[in-house]
């Protein structure tokens, strides 16, 4: 006990936000071993992990860097259908775990490259230009793969833009992407198992980040630019890690959602879905990673739980959405929250006297 | 205690330019020749010139609006100027933007506090430490040797520059929590924790009590006695200006009206009709 109350306030932070993920697993496990899981649930708890995973990467670019990005689904999307490509090309030549993990390694790399794309001239601008900018490029990734046509056959992997027949793929050939009509045919690899074992990539990622001189730099961006650049930070420099980072993440949590199903199509990841993510970092708290985790896995288990009042569904969550926004924005209802805090609140010798807590 | 400076004889330079007789064995660390800038055709600053010695105070006064703010947004290069040269230890800084010329040796302090106030003290100073720490993004994420020898080193040289001022009892404080004084103080340390050759303080004294006033004259020459770094400041307190300024320049609608020691600046015509309007001919 002693130990860890002489911990940094960041690290006891970061250990909850650790200890509370691997216990939700641990007790959702628990639960689905002994049968108390019922099936609509258990088909969510892929979909709950990627979207917080999607949730604390966009509030890497948007809490953290302080950069409002309107496209954070196109990078899921990237990731969504490189893995889906590296699964069904790797069928049968390697073990499912390692296609998986293959798989949102490249969704990754594809999606942080896209990042890097769309960053270098974005993030040079000031203002809210990242934020039509990546609007733009979701869109435009949407649109490109509604019409992409990619399958493997004789003549190997063919890409066409026209029309499945164009790929020339003979008998035996498998089309992995049928333009409007999405991926079909999608080995279903991901497991809850590994949605987990993601999210607690993600945290490490994000949270070890946050904690070091590079995030410090990410932070002093947002905070003040001309601070930052008065002492010596390559504002560029920073805000391109920040966003790429974020990216790479959402790209890995996009493959990850697209190998839970047997069919995805573009237009799952739309303005909608990217408005939903972020919905959740807002609801969270900007900068909160432990609010974007909750924030996730409350608002996609919500509509599910609703389901019972059917037409009133989409009323209930709007009016959820709004209820909550008021509370967590009401001066009183804080005051009362921070006396109960102040109440329970340890006594800790850097709360009296500074510079004592590493020690 | 600032006698002793007052005292210091004050030498030509090359041309007029005068610099304390101690430095005059060395370099001076800048030299700034007929610098100009003009906003839309309204010349905001014009044919600006001064020479600061390698351990010198210096002063830049003049009335609102003369321009003092700008001749440290082009020393900086927030603006490029227009026209003139900039050498600081002897180099060139043209072409230089903000963060080349933080790490030529040029730090600042800002008129209206800029601090990054959602982070702790110790952040902020440790963010000025930046260009001098070696960790890199790879071992921050994995938490590699590297990383944490750099933040031992970060702290331990947070903790000091924090007693320049005797604030390390603050450094888990919010930055944007601190009392004004206090803001300005760690904006000074957070400008000292970048290593500059050079120091620009834009208003330091503002919003401060007397007793502080004069405990900040007594810190401002440890500084450069400590560190030996030159120091460059705009103030409208004439009790700092004149008690630790050795050389002055007074600004008036962007030019150079007065240059020379507090007592010659004091006496200077037109720097008084500058500051109290034209003298009445009887």
């Amino acid at each position: 006990m002693k130990k860890i109350l002489k911990l940094k306030k960041d690290t006891r932070k970061n250990l909850i936000t650790y200890g509370m993920i691997i216990l939700a697993f641990l007790i959702v496990r628990f639960l689905s071993a002994s049968g108390n899981i019922s099936s609509a649930f258990r088909g969510q708890l892929v979909p709950i992990c990627v979207y917080i995973v999607m949730a604390v990467s966009l509030n890497l670019t948007v809490g953290i860097l302080g950069e409002l990005s309107l496209g954070h689904a196109g990078f899921m999307s990237l990731g969504a259908f490189t893995g889906v490509i590296a699964a069904i090309i790797l069928q049968g030549s390697v073990s499912n775990p390692l296609r998986l993990a293959i798989a949102m390694v490249l969704g990754a790399v594809i999606a942080g490259i896209a990042g890097l794309v769309v960053g270098v001239p974005a993030l040079r601008l000031r203002g809210d230009y990242l934020a039509i900018v990546t609007l733009a490029f979701g869109e435009i990734i949407k649109n490109i793969i509604n019409t992409l046509y990619v399958g493997i056959g004789e003549n190997g992997f063919r890409i066409s833009m026209v029309n499945a027949e164009s790929l020339n793929l003979g008998e035996r050939g498998t089309v992995i992407m049928n333009g409007p009509m999405g991926a079909v045919g999608i080995p279903k690899l991901a497991t809850f198992a590994s949605g987990f074992i993601l999210i607690m990539v993600t945290l490490f990622i994000v949270l070890n980040l946050q904690n070091s001189r590079s995030g410090r730099a990410i932070m002093a961006v947002r905070d003040n630019r001309i601070a930052a650049e008065s002492v010596g930070i390559s504002v560029t420099r920073y805000k391109l890690m920040a966003f790429i980072i974020s990216a790479t993440l959402a790209g890995a949590a996009g493959a990850l959602y697209a190998l839970n199903f047997s069919t995805v199509v573009a237009r799952k990841f739309d303005f909608n879905t990217s408005i939903l993510i972020l919905v959740f970092v807002v609801l969270g708290g900007m900068g909160n990673i432990r609010g974007s985790i909750i924030a996730a896995t409350v608002l996609t288990v919500l509509p599910e739980l609703l389901r019972a009042f059917n037409n009133y569904r989409m009323l209930l969550y709007a009016v959820i959405l709004i209820l909550v926004m008021l509370v967590s924005n009401n001066e009183q209802l804080k005051n009362m929250t921070k006396k109960f805090k102040g109440f329970f609140k340890i006594k800790r010798p850097s709360d009296l006297k500074g510079g004592t807590a590493r020690e | 205690m600032s006698s002793r400076l007052l005292k210091t004889p004050m030498v030509p330079f090359p041309s007029r330019a005068i610099i304390p007789a101690r430095d005059l064995d060395k370099p001076p660390i800048l030299e700034v020749s007929r610098l100009g800038i003009d906003f839309g055709g309204l010349a905001a600053v014009d044919d600006f010139s001064i020479i600061i010695g390698r351990t010198e105070i210096a002063g830049l006064i003049g009335p609102n609006g003369a321009g003092k703010t700008t001749v440290f947004n082009l020393l900086t290069k927030v603006y490029q100027p227009s026209s003139g040269a900039i050498l600081l230890d002897g180099k060139d800084t043209s072409g230089m933007n903000t963060v080349q010329i933080n790490k030529a040796g040029i730090a600042r302090t800002f008129q209206n506090i800029r601090l990054f106030s959602s982070l702790t003290v110790e952040d902020n100073v440790r963010i000025g430490l930046h260009n001098h720490l070696n960790s890199n993004v790879f071992f921050d994420i994995f938490r590699l040797p590297g990383y944490w020898k750099s933040e031992r080193q970060a702290h331990q040289m947070t903790l000091e520059l924090l007693s320049i001022f005797g604030m390390e009892h603050m450094i888990h404080y919010k930055a944007g929590s601190l009392p004004y004084g206090a803001q300005r103080r760690l904006e000074i340390v957070r400008a000292l924790a970048t290593k500059p050759k050079l120091l620009l303080l834009d208003e330091p004294a503002a919003g401060m009590n007397p007793s502080e006033t004069e405990e900040l004259m007594r810190n401002i020459i440890e500084i450069r006695d400590a560190l030996g770094i030159a120091i460059l400041l705009i103030e409208h307190d004439m009790k700092l200006v004149m008690g630790i300024c050795e050389g002055i320049a007074v600004l008036n609608y962007g030019r150079i009206i007065a240059k020379g020691t507090a007592e010659e600046i004091q006496t200077n015509d037109e720097v008084i009709e500058a500051y109290l309007g034209e003298k009445k001919e009887a």
